[in-house]
């Protein structure tokens, strides 16, 4: 009797325990229309400080609103979008959201979840404060869905000076077959493996700055769009060169990932490195002052870009808020404050470089003058079907140099996942 | 009447939480993920209706680079590598210590140890331990084999394109041989000292002895080692991600749920988990009816 009584305890406990767990429901923001919630997964390091700044700027600017953070931490974006997800399809979205600008907004986009911010860009004046190029990458079907908070630059070469001195490469490379011979050298120099890389999203990225110099900025952004095939002679030539550039570069490139590379470069094992401008900030983090930059060799003025933008839902609680949030955001002061601290450079045109650190005033410098071209690893050329794709084909091309196999590869995921025409 | 339905109602009421717990969560969410997919939801938006079998088919017939059978073929490597590794090392293992030998308790311990590691864990250390760096840039066992003069023996471990799986297992196989000797110990323990008794007395070798009245008893632990390793090893996933992470060297079909999860591929993952959980019922749930059926037999 008395052991059924405990039993009878036991199940009351579980009982109110799923009870609780079924009541504890989230906490609703946009109450009284006054709160703005931003989701991002800006939750640490420079990205934090980067978002605070830019709520700095947003509570001078839109005093009659509150910044509520719905930020989402971990995983490098990954929990957060798997919550975004979730969220749009209960039709419950935040307020606004950050997302990479360009292709991987195309899921949202086609299913009508956003709203087209178009007219705002005429009425905040960021049709002639953006470059011509960006606008153009971000324009879908005449509209402008998102508002870009910074820009990164992709197709960087960074280098060790004191290895590149030790070889005797005093000047940069600005053709291909420039920096083959630069590579020459130091091979020759004893570095074995002068260019560092690691996997298969990096050597996507390396892949896309030689495809860049191969085929010159309009055709590479056709790649993308739809216009240029990825079954061409051109495209066979360009992964060809890229299979012979994968033998200057370390053997165990696939145990890597960018920050291991990055440091065979900055223990002067790796002369060179392909990686976006995110690159300098670590760099300067970590200490190490002995390093060079140029463009990849062959890429000329063109500035491959991906930029963390923000965006107005459909059925968001409290759209003029939003509005202003991504008015904040488009502004230059806006753009100033949160840029300093994130070591991206703004998107605008009309920024002052005072605050800067010394490459990103010279990206900045770039960027007014550039032909912008998008990037697939992140998410401003492709949507992350493509980018999965994409990364698994360099991964195995990586390992076994089939040339056929991975043209055969891009070319399908370009059609299963790429713009209907 | 009345008396048996009282003995029946707190039975009832003790395990229904855990019968609540099991139908949403296991049964309920197996039934949700086969609906999604058999579903043509390949990104964030909802899915348009129905497609069949297609997933399924597609996984096999339209998947670039033909991943889905790459990370089959990955799958079939490490799980061969694997199951044959921990029985033979278990069983070596089991054989000594069963010969009466010295401080048994504390090899035991020590052979039994590894599997209290977690994967996780155990694949960071030996993440460093299978540095694929060779000659001056080598590390980890490499770096030995370089240091001892003993060069030929270095081996670029999980990232060979055929047989980098093998070494995948060699972590798996040093955490879970203690498991299968500790199951093997218990299999010859549970051996009636007279049948040992009976054979001496009869005249046989000590070969003979295992040969012809030991191992013939172990076939039920052998069995439940092959089915407890097979099953893990299909699931595999924490280790491969914690050694190599998500690549295609070293995909398995759960490594490729989360990939494709991850970019929001939902019926494709969902048609892999399904696949996934087809292949582990094949060989788990006629285990579990023999077992089932053993019991009921004594």
């Amino acid at each position: 009797m008395r052991l059924s009584r405990r039993v009878a305890a036991v199940a009351v406990a579980f009982g109110t325990m799923f009870a609780t767990v079924a009541c504890s429901s989230s906490e609703e923001p946009g109450e009284g229309s006054k709160k703005v919630e931003v989701f991002t997964w800006w939750a640490d390091g420079g990205e934090k400080a980067g978002l605070d700044g830019l709520v700095g700027v947003f509570k001078t600017d839109c005093a009659g609103f509150e910044f509520l953070n719905g930020a989402v931490a971990g995983g490098a974006g990954s929990n957060a979008k798997q919550v975004l997800a979730s969220r749009l399809q209960q039709n419950d979205p935040p307020d606004t959201f950050q997302a990479h600008a360009g292709a991987e907004l195309s899921d949202y986009i086609n299913d009508d979840q956003l709203e087209d911010l178009s007219a705002q860009y005429t009425e905040w004046g960021l049709t002639n404060a953006f470059p011509k190029g960006l606008i153009d990458n971000l324009t879908v079907d005449g509209k402008i869905y998102s508002v870009p908070a910074n820009i990164h630059r992709a197709n960087v070469l960074w280098s060790n000076k004191t290895v590149l001195a030790k070889a005797g490469i005093t000047k940069d490379a600005t053709t291909l077959d420039g920096f083959f011979a630069d590579l020459d050298k130091l091979k020759a120099s004893g570095v074995a493996a002068p260019l560092a890389l690691g996997k298969d999203w990096t050597q996507q990225m390396l892949f896309e700055a030689l495809l860049i110099s191969k085929l010159g900025p309009e055709k590479f952004n056709g790649l993308w769009n739809g216009t240029t095939s990825w079954t061409g002679a051109d495209i066979t030539d360009a992964i060809t060169t890229y299979k012979r550039l994968l033998t200057y570069t370390n053997k165990d490139r696939d145990t890597f990932d960018w920050t291991d590379a990055e440091k065979l470069l900055m223990d002067g094992k790796a002369a060179y490195q392909l990686m976006g401008d995110w690159e300098a900030a670590d760099l300067d983090a970590k200490g190490f002052k002995d390093y060079g930059w140029s463009v990849f060799p062959g890429n000329g003025n063109t500035f491959q870009w991906l930029a963390d933008s923000f965006v107005l839902p459909k059925g968001a609680k409290n759209a003029d808020g939003t509005k202003c949030w991504l008015k904040t955001v488009g502004s230059a002061t806006g753009q100033a404050a949160f840029n300093q601290k994130k070591g991206s450079i703004p998107a605008r045109t009309d920024v002052g470089t005072d605050g800067f650190p010394a490459y990103q005033q010279a990206a900045m410098a770039d960027w007014k003058t550039a032909t912008q071209v998008p990037s697939c690893p992140h998410g401003s050329a492709c949507a992350q079907t493509w980018q999965g794709a994409v990364g698994s084909a360099q991964g195995k091309f990586s390992s076994d140099g089939d040339v056929a196999a991975l043209q055969k590869a891009l070319a399908s995921a370009a059609a299963e996942f790429g713009p209907k025409k | 009447m009345r008396h048996r339905r009282r003995t029946w109602i707190p039975g009832l009421l003790l395990i229904s939480p855990s019968l609540i717990l099991l139908a949403v969560f296991v049964y309920g969410l197996i039934g949700w993920t086969v609906n999604l997919s058999l579903q043509d939801r390949h990104n964030a938006r909802p899915a348009k209706g129905y497609v069949g079998l297609d997933n399924y088919t597609k996984l096999f017939t339209s998947d670039i680079n033909d991943r889905f059978v790459h990370s089959l073929k990955n799958l079939v490597v490490f799980t061969l590598v694997f199951m044959v590794g921990t029985i033979v090392l278990g069983l070596i293992w089991a054989l000594l210590l069963e010969r009466r030998a010295k401080a048994e308790g504390f090899w035991r311990t020590i052979y039994l140890f590894p599997m209290a590691v977690s994967f996780v864990a155990s694949g960071v250390v030996w993440r460093w331990l299978m540095n694929t760096g060779q000659g001056d840039s080598a590390g980890g066992i490499n770096a030995i084999f370089h240091g001892l003069g003993l060069s030929f023996l270095e081996s670029p471990w999980w990232t060979d394109p055929d047989w980098g799986m093998a070494a995948m297992a060699v972590p798996a196989i040093w955490q879970l041989s203690g498991y299968v000797m500790a199951l093997f110990l218990a299999g010859f323990r549970g051996i009636p000292e007279e049948l040992r008794e009976a054979a001496v007395v009869d005249g046989a070798t000590t070969f003979q002895l295992y040969r012809q009245v030991l191992f013939p008893q172990l076939t039920p632990t052998i069995l439940s080692a092959l089915i407890i390793t097979g099953h893990m090893s299909m699931k595999m996933f924490d280790l491969i991600m914690s050694v190599s992470g998500a690549q295609w060297l070293t995909e398995v079909p759960a490594v490729y749920v989360w990939q494709t999860l991850l970019t929001r591929d939902y019926a494709k993952a969902a048609a892999i988990s399904v696949f996934l959980l087809l292949i582990v019922a094949v060989v788990v749930v006629p285990y579990l009816i023999h077992v089932n059926r053993s019991e009921k037999r004594s």
